[in-house]
């Protein structure tokens, strides 16, 4: 029996070093790049197939979420196989900055992406963004009862009425503006508000699940809304989405980040998927696909189902600054982590 | 007891020395949980320890196991009962189906029970959704071991005037406790380190908050510091188990054949029967399916790339199958030792497997990451990284079918074997090895399911490029595309289903039917 096994092992351990060898050693192969992925699986891989498409350059997709990727990269230090880091949120990219394993961008990526849509240092880019939205049960608050900050769910007559999920990189990403906007005393006073009046969730979406299915009145998350709209819609059915606007930190947009690696042996080429991401047919994606996230760069315009992101009147926020060390440490001082 | 043990076959040192390189290897994450709490200094320790937000937690964890536990035990016992020893109509059927929940990952459990009572939350909503997915983790091996107890025993406690419950209470229940020790152990340790099944309802744990403080900092102290809680609840469970199993003989030796197993005519009970186990499978995998088969409906046919499908199964099966036999050759060392030779030291040995895998995936994933990186940095991101994580997460489930089948394999038949002059190792893979084989298939299929379904050592340690049906149905569902990511969540139950179809014929071949 233990021989019987032991062949299976050795078989089926040969299967899968054949079915995943030929990508494993994509570090030292000259031909391809590997990104670390945290954006959309999907949304990266009309990217990747597009951008291998175009160039015949292959590409190696590693997925997972913002800080885990991050961490990770960090982990790996200059040993790190990653070449292109792509996340959904900007505190991970500073993170992974701030760790001085980011090489410069190219200039023409640079001329690419507006100054709002990217950091001062230029150590990354922006490369697509999303919008804070409170979602809620237009049968339970009525639109003269909405609030008109963000803020002002901290206030009493907030509790037990809205959902978050406080453990995401999204919300934390939040937080980070909050805290950049408005400064320590301000965002402390606010977690601590928050932490008495919300009800927090395991992720954006599940937070919406339950405003949708009647659970809670008002769910505090990204436009995601749009994105579920778009595929069964179950989940999404009976919320409305509202924009703070006016420059509240709850209009706040989060700009998704790309970086190459300080280490990174085919820079040339990391680069250049940078350069396409930004680029007209890499910004296109993010318009005609169902990402439903907002295009940063080239000028291209948002799908026609969201609202322009002008209109958003979002704060103006340099990405860089996003700090999420420190966030971690306030909401955990706050007893939300 | 007592009797003086014999020589096994190679000596007993190699397969000691054997066993002990194993439980060091083990030892590796606890090692690197101990390491990240020994240097983060006293003060930050208690500072981490002893806040409100733990005892919460603590009281959480401890409660579910309570509570999970002996539902578990009720249904896992109760159904693997009707099952194999009364005249249930169907009972074939039933058999597989009881085991079905097994197939179905926790994530898509929670998701379902999410959508059909928005409201469940907290302690109770955990407790249904665990129990659920875990009973037949207590049912396959009892229902194993009772298909294979000597009915004459039974048979002469009967004629000596117990009725059909007394001797269920009085002679059944007593043999089948190693199984239900192993499987309410195995339940209690997935308890501690479940994450998907807690994902969409208001329910946190350790394992649940330990996720989150890895995800919003890696290494970060207050992960470590939760993580040393739960091996230190894990030691607690491994004690109170030791107690449970006991030390008796359950082995059997006689004249002749074993009978055939008697099946008791429910009678009157027959429907009270039939419906509750019908319920049951309806709330465990029916309620599940039911979302699946939503999803998959608003998918459509678009949504079947097989360029992206087929490369996912293969990966799935290769790790599957290659982590399974793997992780049922390395527990059998364990596992032996600890039925032929129990003393203090099997025992030390076995429980440093245990705590492994009470410590979430993350925790596991971390801990190669940060080690293989720095000490064997050529084999990072490997399959050889990947398997070795497998490994030691599921070693429980081979190591606790494998003990009760030795339990099972009585030593004299392989004594008498070398009597009759086979030679020590002939008589060894003869005898013990092949009456061991249902048991070790069994762990097998367990430890496949776990793979199948396994998501977060393996977006950690997998190589670059690798998609797995889990990860690939973490992604699309992380996008909030549950018809994309259907699927996914389909095949994972088909692959399982074959497996726990396999559990079923290696439990009869065993028996002799």
């Amino acid at each position: 029996m233990l021989t019987g096994l032991a062949i299976i092992a050795t078989a089926t351990l040969g299967l899968t070093a054949c079915s995943t060898g030929d990508k494993a050693p994509a570090a030292s192969d000259a031909a391809g790049i590997t990104v670390y992925n945290a954006q959309h699986e999907s949304l990266t891989q009309e990217w990747v197939d597009a951008f291998t498409k175009e160039t015949g350059i292959k590409v190696t997709v590693r997925n997972g979420s913002d800080t885990e990727l991050s961490n990770q990269i960090i982990q790996e230090g200059k040993a790190s196989p990653a070449d292109v880091f792509l996340t959904e949120n900007s505190p991970a990219m500073a993170q992974v900055e701030n760790a001085g394993l980011f090489a410069d961008i190219d200039a023409a990526t640079i001329a690419q992406v507006p100054t709002d849509f990217r950091p001062s240092t230029n150590k990354w880019t922006g490369i697509a963004a999303r919008s804070t939205v409170l979602v809620y049960d237009a049968k339970k608050i009525s639109a003269d009862q909405l609030p008109k900050s963000m803020l002002d769910l901290a206030k009493p007559e907030w509790k037990g009425k809205w959902a978050a999920s406080p453990t995401g990189a999204d919300f934390q990403a939040i937080v980070a503006a909050l805290l950049e906007l408005k400064g320590e005393e301000v965002t402390m006073q606010w977690l601590a508000g928050m932490k008495e009046n919300f009800m927090a969730y395991k992720g954006n979406s599940t937070a919406m699940k339950a405003v949708n299915a009647g659970e809670v009145d008002a769910a505090l998350i990204y436009h995601y809304y749009y994105g579920d709209q778009a595929k069964t819609g179950e989940n999404s059915k009976n919320v409305t989405p509202y924009y703070f606007k006016n420059q509240d930190p709850g209009a706040f947009v989060s700009v998704s980040g790309g970086g190459v690696l300080e280490s990174s042996k085919h820079s040339a080429e990391a680069q250049q998927f940078l350069k396409f991401v930004t680029g007209k047919s890499g910004q296109e994606v993010l318009k005609s696909g169902t990402s439903c996230e907002y295009p940063v760069g080239s000028d291209i315009a948002a799908n026609e189902k969201l609202v322009p992101l002008k209109d958003l009147q979002a704060p103006s926020i340099d990405p860089a600054k996003l700090n999420s060390a420190k966030i971690v440490e306030l909401m955990t001082k706050a007893g939300l982590l | 007891m007592g009797a003086q043990a014999p020589r096994p076959p190679w000596g007993i040192s190699s397969l000691a020395i054997l066993a002990i390189l194993i439980a060091s290897f083990s030892l590796i994450p606890l090692a690197y949980v101990i390491y990240m709490t020994a240097t983060t200094g006293w003060e930050t320790v208690i500072e981490l320890v002893i806040r409100p937000r733990v005892g919460e937690l603590l009281l959480n964890t401890i409660l579910l196991v309570l509570l999970t536990v002996p539902l578990c035990l009720v249904l896992g016992v109760g159904g693997a009962w009707l099952v194999e020893r009364t005249t249930l109509r169907g009972y074939r059927w039933w058999a597989l189906g009881l085991a079905a929940p097994l197939a179905i990952h926790g994530f898509v459990n929670s998701y379902a029970w999410a959508s059909a009572i928005p409201s469940l939350a907290g302690l109770s909503a955990g407790t249904l959704i665990a129990t659920l997915s875990y009973f037949p983790l207590i049912y396959i091996p009892v229902a194993a071991t009772l298909g294979r107890l000597d009915p004459a025993i039974e048979q002469l406690a009967a004629s000596l005037g117990l009725g059909p419950w007394a001797v269920f209470f009085r002679v059944v229940l007593p043999q089948l406790r190693i199984p239900m020790a192993g499987g309410a152990l195995l339940v209690s340790l997935h308890l501690l380190s479940e994450y998907g099944a807690f994902a969409m309802i208001r329910f946190d744990t350790f394992t649940t908050a330990i996720m989150v403080q890895f995800q919003s900092t890696f290494n970060g102290a207050a992960g470590n510091m939760l993580a040393s809680v739960l091996v230190f609840l894990c030691m607690i469970l491994l004690l109170a188990e030791a107690k449970a199993r006991g030390n008796a003989r359950y082995a059997r030796v006689g004249f002749g054949a074993q009978g055939l197993a008697t099946r008791l005519h429910l009678g009157r009970y027959e429907i009270p029967a039939q419906c509750s186990l019908l319920g049951l499978t309806l709330m465990a995998a029916g309620v599940p399916m039911y979302s699946v088969t939503r999803w998959l409906i608003a998918g459509g046919i678009e949504v079947w790339e097989p360029a992206k499908l087929i490369p996912a199964l293969t990966q799935t099966m290769g790790y599957g199958l290659a982590g399974a036999s793997l992780t049922c050759i390395v527990a059998f060392p364990m596992a032996f030792l600890a039925v032929r030779h129990p003393n203090w030291f099997s025992k030390l040995l076995e429980l440093s497997n245990y705590i492994t895998s009470s410590l979430p995936g993350i925790v596991v994933g971390l801990a190669f990451v940060t080690v293989s990186i720095r000490l064997v940095p050529g084999i990072y991101q490997s399959a050889y990284v990947l398997l070795a994580a497998y490994i030691l997460l599921f070693l429980p489930r081979a190591l606790v079918n494998l003990r009760s089948g030795l339990a099972q394999a009585p030593r004299e038949l392989e004594e008498a074997a070398r009597s009759l002059g086979r030679s020590p190792t002939i008589a060894f893979v003869k005898v013990t090895l092949r009456l061991t084989a249902p048991a070790a298939a069994g762990g097998a299929a367990l430890v496949f399911l776990a793979i199948v379904n396994e998501l977060t050592a393996t977006l950690l340690l997998a190589p670059n490029g690798t998609r797995t049906l889990a990860t690939a149905f973490w992604a699309k569902s992380s996008e909030i595309d549950y018809a994309g990511a259907a699927p996914y969540a389909l095949l994972m139950i088909l692959i399982a289903a074959p497996m726990t179809y396999l559990l079923f014929q290696q439990s009869k071949k065993a028996a002799g039917q």
